[in-house]
């Protein structure tokens, strides 16, 4: 199992309870789609399983680390080299061109694969653009490039937040259609967090987040 | 509706206190640098009006006798035929190792004598008898009086704060016995109101000269150029404060554009935003202009004593060493504050006022453009050609002050470009993607940071241009000294006669004794002091000339030539084969110019025996004797034990040499005091920019985190990033403090005081700079670096948050 999530707890700052005793297991190359209702915590979920925040109760472990002991630097390495994250709002490196910002991480991670990147980088339709910057690109592709950033590592397993919602239907498609592809082709699982239950019947299997729990 | 405008602007304040606090710093240092340099000129030359004001200087025409010392008879010749004159005879008097200036006036004939007229006017005036009768009665401000009153032998003293610092005023009669000088005029006031039908001067006294009141030279015309010195640093520090007031009330300006588009949309019109923005600006203006006076106030009475000191001891010029506050500064410097900070913010109010009422109300608009960034590359470069067109076609200290400020503040606008274009360079050959981050990071930060880099490079440049003269000068002096003072002991006789039996006494026991003779003389370009030299090989290999025609020193012995110092030189044109007239009937070919560094006056060297033609009767009171150093503390024993001298009238050479030094020191203890505390203020102003550009950090740094760097590692990489920026900015520096140091050396110097020093560079004191810049810059980064590393992930969690 690559993913473990154990009854895992998480309150807010004045004690309002997020997560409550929150479960959940994914194999590799398995996909799987977490809605919910805005402030449902699946944001919080994905924040915990990328090792972004730490949490209050329970446990998760990923392909067989598990988080809760770790420190600032543990969880720091674990993002580097076992999670891939894709966000709503990009979050590209502004001062990075296109190109640097697509082997950014997997350089970190030190698991650079230059023919790798490149083959990436003309999938995602991307070749054209890589001495620009972030800022001269449209939604759509920008939301490329920030795929391109979390697959080129090649990781076990890509966190996706709302990754078509600041995008308009066909770019959403296209996107997710890109994404998808990839996540089959390197066998690495997919967590995506969506308000679209088009979206979600795409992927393998489907889970809802309500009131702190699964449903 | 003003009101609520004014309700909803404030609130931006309440959440941004640091902000506002950040504003009113660097109005408040502006204006209190400002404030300090100007409370010291204003108090300086308050000083020297007061003394004027008190002895009547200027007021009237004088006569003068142009090879020295005017005779008794001569006094009594322009009396008896109807002139109404006053004598007055000045000298320099050494007590308890303080020299001051005694001035005794004859108190029968000059009774207009403001500072005598304000003591007889107060509520215990003197006696007249007491005055004018044997012993006298020595006036001196408090201070002074409590020195003289350890001397039992002089006269009673009379206090009095009419009397101007460091002078004895009395009447003639005691000055003679005070100065050792009987009979002696130093010159003869014109009083108004002469007779009628008087003989012309021309005829009775042709010897005098008739100097006009309007050009006689003055402490304050003396003093123009050092407190011309003072108001240029004082304007760098002013512009350097400015930077930040800039800097933070573009941001203000940018996180209100949301709001100001808001109220616009709500029906507020731009001019009213405009204006009440203005007005608000205006109130922070004058509280932070308020606080700045305060600061300038202290700063000032805490550096004047030691301006004080230097102007005594370089021009002695009568300044008092406590600062009184005046209502007039106060004004000019809130008034300052005003416009400073209205011209710092002009920009930002201007882009407002154009901002459309449509458009995005991010921070990022508050970056300059590119096109706007070519704009003001552009101006840099006119600026820094213009400064040195400048210097090089006109011929002034202001035009030499323009070059400068038209070098520095042309190089301040070019510097965004040239870092611009080394971390490029860097970005393009760093390997690792952190490298490779860090310096594209640094690059697109430097909009946000580029006017507090531009202050760091205008102190940093200041303070290279400005130690490098200081040091190179104090180079040059030390040398100076080392050549000048090349006797071991010099004497000071109590009058002439002692003079001659010091001389013969020494004569079979030392090496040399050469005597030191001098007269006073005018000249075209103000007062001119002959000296006589003996023939001595000393001379020949030790005098320090700077410029000389073939057999200068035995052309002057035999009479044929004359060397003139520097300053004369310089202010006269007067080089080597030139001629320089002394008085009617005596002109003389210059030989050779020698440097003569801390003498604000004229000075020239002929035999003495052309000396003793030209002005017969100069004293003979002080010699340079040569021998052996080893002997030098014994026979100054000798001296002092046999005829009975002072210890002060035996110096030895080094004791003369660490007191000029000290002398030397002290002038400059103000410039480098303002020159630190200029880099203070920079190093305040990268801290400023840091803590404003913080909002917009989080976006850029909390993508890096999320990828897997440490919030510590992030904490480390943002003081790495701002000691680079210093390090790369202080390497531009150095070029511009050397363009700067040759200016003030070369250029300056020589319009200010008359002489030009050589250039020596100081590696070791801008590695310690060097070192001083990346200090300040660790310290200025680690606060934001102490708040990254303390940060809730939930913070930086938020920039990835979908309902921002």
């Amino acid at each position: 199992m690559l993913l473990n999530i154990d009854k895992v707890q998480k309150s807010y700052p004045g004690g309002r309870p997020v997560l409550r005793d929150v479960s959940l297991t994914l194999d590799h190359g398995q996909t799987l789609a977490l809605t919910g209702e805005s402030g449902s915590g699946k944001s919080t979920l994905l924040n915990l399983t990328a090792a972004l925040d730490s949490f209050d109760g329970g446990e998760i472990t990923l392909d067989g680390t598990a988080l809760s002991p770790l420190d600032d630097a543990g969880r720091a390495a674990m993002r580097r080299r076992s999670v891939s994250l894709v966000f709503q709002q990009f979050n590209l490196i502004p001062s990075l061109t296109v190109g640097q910002n697509l082997s950014f991480h997997a350089r970190l991670a030190d698991r650079e694969d230059v023919d790798w990147t490149a083959r990436l980088a003309e999938r995602l339709g991307l070749s054209d653009l890589l001495s620009r910057y972030p800022e001269s690109l449209s939604g759509g592709q920008q939301q490329r490039v920030a795929i391109g950033r979390a697959m080129a590592p090649r990781p076990k397993l890509l966190l996706a937040d709302e990754p078509t919602g600041n995008l308009d239907e066909t770019a959403s498609t296209n996107v997710l259609d890109l994404m998808l592809s990839l996540v089959a082709e390197t066998g690495a699982a997919l967590l995506l967090v969506t308000h679209s239950h088009d979206i979600a019947a795409r992927l393998d299997r489907h889970a809802h987040l309500s009131g702190g729990h699964i449903t | 509706m003003t009101r609520t405008v004014i309700q909803a602007l404030v609130s931006h304040w309440r959440r941004h206190w640091l902000q506002l606090a950040t504003l009113l710093i660097g109005i408040a240092l502006a204006t209190g640098l400002w404030s300090a340099v100007q409370a010291i000129n204003t108090e300086a030359r308050a000083s020297y009006q007061r003394a004027s004001d008190q002895l009547a200087l200027g007021l009237f025409d004088e006569l003068r006798d142009p090879t020295g010392p005017i005779s008794l008879d001569r006094y009594v010749v322009l009396r008896r035929a109807g002139w109404q004159v006053a004598a007055v005879l000045e000298g320099p008097l050494r007590i308890s190792g303080r020299t001051v200036q005694v001035m005794g006036v004859d108190m029968v004939a000059y009774p207009a004598l403001p500072a005598m007229t304000q003591m007889e006017q107060s509520d215990t005036p003197p006696d007249p008898a007491d005055v004018l009768t044997a012993p006298g009665r020595l006036q001196a401000k408090p201070d002074l009086a409590a020195l003289l009153y350890a001397h039992p032998n002089l006269p009673p003293i009379l206090e009095s704060d009419a009397v101007p610092p460091d002078l004895i005023l009395t009447d003639i009669g005691v000055a003679e016995i005070l100065l050792d000088k009987p009979g002696q005029i130093s010159r003869l006031i014109v009083l108004p109101d002469q007779p009628r039908d008087v003989p012309p001067l021309s005829e009775i006294t042709p010897e005098l000269q008739r100097i006009e009141a309007s050009t006689q030279l003055n402490a304050e015309r003396l003093t123009d150029s050092f407190h011309l010195n003072l108001t240029a640093f004082g304007l760098l520090s002013f512009a350097v404060g400015l930077f930040i007031v800039h800097g933070t009330v573009g941001l203000a300006m940018a996180q209100r554009r949301a709001m100001i588009r808001t109220m616009r949309a709500l029906g507020v019109s731009m001019r009213r935003l405009v204006w009440t923005i203005t007005a608000e600006l205006a109130l922070l203006a004058l509280i932070g202009g308020t606080l700045g006076l305060i600061l300038g106030f202290f700063l000032a009475g805490a550096l004047l004593p030691d301006v004080a000191a230097t102007l005594r001891g370089l021009y002695g010029a009568p300044v008092d060493g406590q600062i009184n506050l005046q209502p007039q500064w106060a004004l000019a410097g809130l008034a300052m504050a005003l416009a400073g900070t209205l011209l710092a913010s002009g920009q930002a109010l201007y882009r407002l006022s154009r901002m459309p009422l449509l458009t995005g109300a991010g921070l990022q608009a508050w970056r300059v453009s590119g096109s706007s960034h070519l704009t003001t590359g552009l101006i840099g470069i006119g600026l820094i050609v213009g400064g040195f067109a400048i210097g090089h076609t006109i011929d002034s200290l202001v035009a030499g002050f323009a070059m400068v400020g038209g070098v520095l503040t042309g190089s301040a606008l070019i510097l965004p470009y040239l870092l611009s274009f080394a971390l490029s360079t860097f970005q393009h050959r760093a390997k690792g993607p952190l490298a490779q981050w860090i310096w594209a990071d640094m690059q697109a930060q430097l909009p946000g940071l580029s006017l507090a880099l531009m202050a760091l490079l205008l102190a940093l440049a200041a303070n290279i241009g400005v130690g490098t003269m200081v040091s190179s000068f104090r180079l040059t002096f030390v040398g100076w000294l080392d050549q000048r003072l090349t006797s071991e002991l010099y004497v000071t006789a109590t009058d002439n006669q002692q003079g001659q039996q010091i001389a013969e006494w020494l004569d079979p026991q030392v090496d040399a004794v050469l005597p030191i003779r001098s007269v006073e003389l005018t000249h075209e370009t103000g007062p001119l002091f002959l000296y006589g030299v003996v023939d001595h090989q000393a001379y020949r290999d030790h005098w320090p000339l700077i410029a000389s025609s073939e057999g200068v020193w035995d052309r002057v012995l035999a009479g044929e030539a004359i060397l003139v110092n520097e300053q004369l030189a310089r202010r006269g044109n007067l080089w080597p084969g030139d001629e320089v007239t002394l008085r009617e009937g005596d002109t003389l070919t210059i030989s050779g110019v020698y440097s003569d560094y801390g003498n604000p006056t004229g000075q020239a060297i002929v035999s003495m025996p052309q000396l003793d033609r030209i002005a017969p009767g100069a004293d003979t009171r002080r010699f340079g004797i040569r021998l052996s150093p080893a002997a030098a503390t014994e026979m100054a024993q000798a001296l002092r034990d046999r005829f009975g001298l002072p210890r002060q009238a035996v110096v030895q050479q080094a004791a003369m040499k660490a007191q000029s030094l000290t002398i030397f020191d002290k002038t400059f203890v103000v410039t480098s005091a303002l020159n630190v505390l200029t880099l203070g203020v920079a190093g305040f102003a990268i801290l400023t920019s840091l803590l404003t550009l913080w909002t917009q950090r989080l976006p850029q740094i909390a993508p890096v985190w999320a990828l897997g760097l440490t919030r510590a590692q992030l904490a480390r990489l943002e003081m790495l990033r701002s000691v680079l920026l210093a390090a790369l900015t202080a390497v531009l520096a150095l070029p511009l403090g050397l363009v700067l140091a040759w200016a003030l050396l070369a250029v300056i110097n020589v319009q200010a005081f008359g002489w030009r020093l050589p250039m020596f560079l100081f590696p070791m004191d801008w590695a310690y700079l060097f070192l001083l810049t990346l200090l300040a810059a660790l310290v200025a980064a680690a606060l934001p670096a102490l708040r990254l590393l303390r940060l809730p992930p939930a913070d930086l969690l938020r920039v990835f948050a979908n309902e921002r």
